[in-house]
């Protein structure tokens, strides 16, 4: 009994150092998460060692500060603060765009409506218009779905769709993809935004116009040809006086296997 | 000799006992109080922050006489929300504002003459604020530090008025951030308080049942059950609430939507039933048995027996059940975050979407910038609720200890 639990002790202990030991340290992003995971799988029976936590984006820079991780990854660029503080402890980041993530607009699959332009979109989310007859749909109240303020989702729509103007403050934030979707399936005036990868059939994705021509669908087609407009890069940051430790799995991940894994998560690759 | 000894180990054995309980006491204590001086001090950090975001400045045409601008302001000004100097009350030659961020310097020069290493930057910047007389710019802090005419607007840092008034939550909004708290302190509210008008009727109707009503063999069947309540992870319970009773709130009231401040009454409610219905049971089964049969002797029925004298008496527990369950109601995060739809407008009625105090922090946290003003409000978010948790448990502590006084 006794020998027992010594055999358990020491097997739990080695299960808490072995991983940290010599292992390279991913931490950030949420959205990269799935990705970053993948890779470090693949990597791993190459013989190279990667552990890979979330947290998200914020997380992940702040770690890659206090030195605690050796890549952060995330899925918006650093703020300029954010690089002032990096400065100011006397290191320098390098980042390195790894995939793309293309956003795809869904509304409830009931609605009529199959495409918008980029100003309708910015005066939906911002709260100008409130009706979906106001755009050629029915007379319908519209409920907006957000991501939640932190998450770099929320920020890159912001910055590339609603040109830096703020969202209204009803909108429904909510604290995950997989949330957005359920809520726009159940809800009839419903309108969100959701990454390429989580789009499925129970709720329909809009074609969308920027210059109010030509309206493109989201697909991994039209955004690797660069025609569909809200496309994001999905990013890595690490210490520049680190990069002999991390450049042969930063190399991985952009080699042609690599890139394939970025295929196969549901994000796009860079070439 | 022999037996002197061991009595002696056994004095050393029972003060070592002693002394390990009694360094585990203050070492348990001394780190509460550590936790909640970090709380503190990491929100009061908040008001030291200048209320344009970390690294930048909003700067003008260094003839334009604005002095002082609200965060509000200028979150209305950069949303094109108002849109001429006249509405801020000064004159200037030209009134509509004409925005700028640092993205939009190429639309005024080309590349080439910023520079490959940005160094002819500062210079530009101060070169395209002068030419614009209705110019409101947003640029980081480090390209004003040498020869910039321009006036940089000294806006001061944020005013705890601000916070506690404000009724907008947009921490991360560029240039301003807007930390507004009355919305999510008035959703937390709402919801706690929904949640306790639908589980005080049942929780009471329950506990005087299985204490008092039911048969042994019942008792033995609900107790478990109610107990298992407590066991359920709370994120299950808000994913049955997103899937199951949203919809239902969205049909019944026929809403647009249906993650309302209902939706998280009603789950918390749930979640608060096993606390309210244990506590209340205990207190009423406490009640000395010559009291309930001297009632029985006299001529009363069992009803009023309940009525009037197991109720009256074991209603100091029957209150601290329910403010611990207001107390659980009020912390509880996972459930709350994925049914309420956390739109952090001010509530007016229970039928609209809220945003509570733990759904905010567990939300945002992660992705805050460390030592940031965000980060740092989230804090001071804390420090409201850990302010409304000790009322609570302050008012319990009062109402038992009024009773014990009474019943002496």
């Amino acid at each position: 009994m006794k020998n027992l639990r010594k055999i358990a002790l020491v097997i739990a202990l080695g299960l808490l150092v072995s991983p940290f030991a010599n292992a390279q340290k991913i931490k950030g992003s949420d959205t990269v998460l799935p990705l970053s995971q993948k890779e470090a799988e693949a990597y791993g029976k190459k013989g190279g060692k990667v552990t890979v936590t979330g947290g998200g984006s914020g997380v992940g820079i702040a770690a890659l500060m206090d030195g605690t991780t050796d890549i952060a990854q995330a899925s918006r660029k650093m703020k300029f603060s954010e690089k002032q503080k990096m400065q100011q402890s006397g290191r320098q980041a390098k980042e390195v765009v790894i995939a793309y993530d293309a956003l795809a607009v869904i509304v409830n699959p009931n609605n009529k409506i199959s495409q918008l332009t980029r100003q309708q979109l910015e005066q939906i989310f911002t709260g100008k218009i409130t009706n979906w007859k106001q755009v050629g749909g029915e007379d319908l109240n519209i409920v907006v779905y957000s991501r939640e303020s932190s998450s770099g989702t929320y920020e890159f729509f912001k910055e590339h769709v609603l040109k830096n103007k703020n969202y209204m403050s009803s909108v429904l934030s909510m604290p995950a993809t997989g949330a957005i979707i359920q809520s726009v399936k159940q809800t009839k005036g419903a309108i969100g935004y959701v990454g390429l990868a989580y789009l499925n059939k129970e709720v329909k994705a809009l074609k969308v116009s920027f210059d109010g021509k030509k309206y493109i669908e989201p697909s991994v087609a039209t955004a690797k040809n660069k025609t569909y407009p809200i496309v994001r890069p999905l990013l890595y940051y690490y210490e520049v006086k680190n990069a002999k430790k991390v450049k042969s799995y930063i190399d991985f991940v952009l080699s042609e296997q690599g890139q394939a894994i970025v295929e196969k998560v549901g994000y796009i690759s860079l070439k | 000799m022999n037996r002197k000894m061991f009595r002696g180990k056994k004095y050393f054995i029972e003060a070592l006992w002693e002394g390990l309980l009694k360094i585990s006491g203050s070492v348990t204590s001394i780190i509460i109080i550590l936790i909640i001086l970090f709380l503190f001090s990491e929100g009061m950090g908040l008001f030291k922050n200048n209320i344009v975001e970390d690294g930048y400045v909003v700067a003008v045409n260094s003839k334009n006489k604005i002095e002082n601008l609200s965060p509000q302001q200028i979150k209305d000004i950069f949303d094109s929300k108002i849109v001429s100097w006249k509405e801020l009350g000064v004159d200037v030659s030209e009134d509509e504002i004409i925005i700028f961020r640092l993205d939009d310097v190429t639309n005024y020069v080309s590349e080439e003459e910023i520079g490959e290493n940005l160094e002819n930057l500062p210079k530009i910047l101060n070169q395209i604020l002068e030419d614009n007389p209705n110019m409101i710019a947003f640029i980081p802090e480090s390209y004003t530090k040498s020869n910039f005419s321009s006036k940089i607007l000294d806006l001061g840092n944020i005013k705890i008025s601000d916070f506690l008034s404000g009724k907008e939550w947009f921490p991360t909004a560029s240039p301003a951030p807007q930390f507004g708290v009355v919305p999510i302190v008035l959703g937390t509210l709402w919801v706690s308080l929904g949640a306790i008008l639908i589980a005080l009727p049942f929780g009471l109707a329950v506990s005087i049942y299985s204490a008092e009503l039911a048969s042994n063999r019942l008792h033995k069947i609900i107790k478990p059950i109610i107990e298992l309540l407590a066991g359920i992870p709370s994120v299950v319970y808000g994913f049955f609430g997103l899937i199951v009773i949203v919809p239902l709130i969205q049909k019944v009231f026929n809403l647009d939507v249906g993650e309302t401040g209902l939706a998280g009454s009603i789950v918390l409610a749930i979640m608060a039933l096993p606390t309210i219905i244990t506590i209340a049971e205990d207190a009423l089964r406490s009640t000395p048995r010559a009291m309930k049969e001297a009632s029985l002797a006299l001529g009363a029925n069992k009803w009023q027996t309940i009525v009037k004298v197991t109720i009256p008496y074991s209603i100091s527990g029957i209150t601290a059940g329910v403010v611990l369950g207001i107390g659980r109601a009020i912390g509880e995060t996972m459930a709350v975050l994925m049914v309420t739809g956390n739109a952090a407008v001010i509530p007016h009625t229970l039928l609209e979407p809220v945003r509570t105090i733990p759904a905010t922090i567990a939300a945002e946290l992660g992705e805050a910038p460390k030592g940031g003003a965000h980060y740092e409000a989230l804090f001071v978010l804390g420090c409201i609720l850990f302010i409304i948790t000790l009322i609570i448990n302050l008012v319990v502590e009062y109402i038992s200890s009024k009773n014990k006084n009474k019943v002496a």
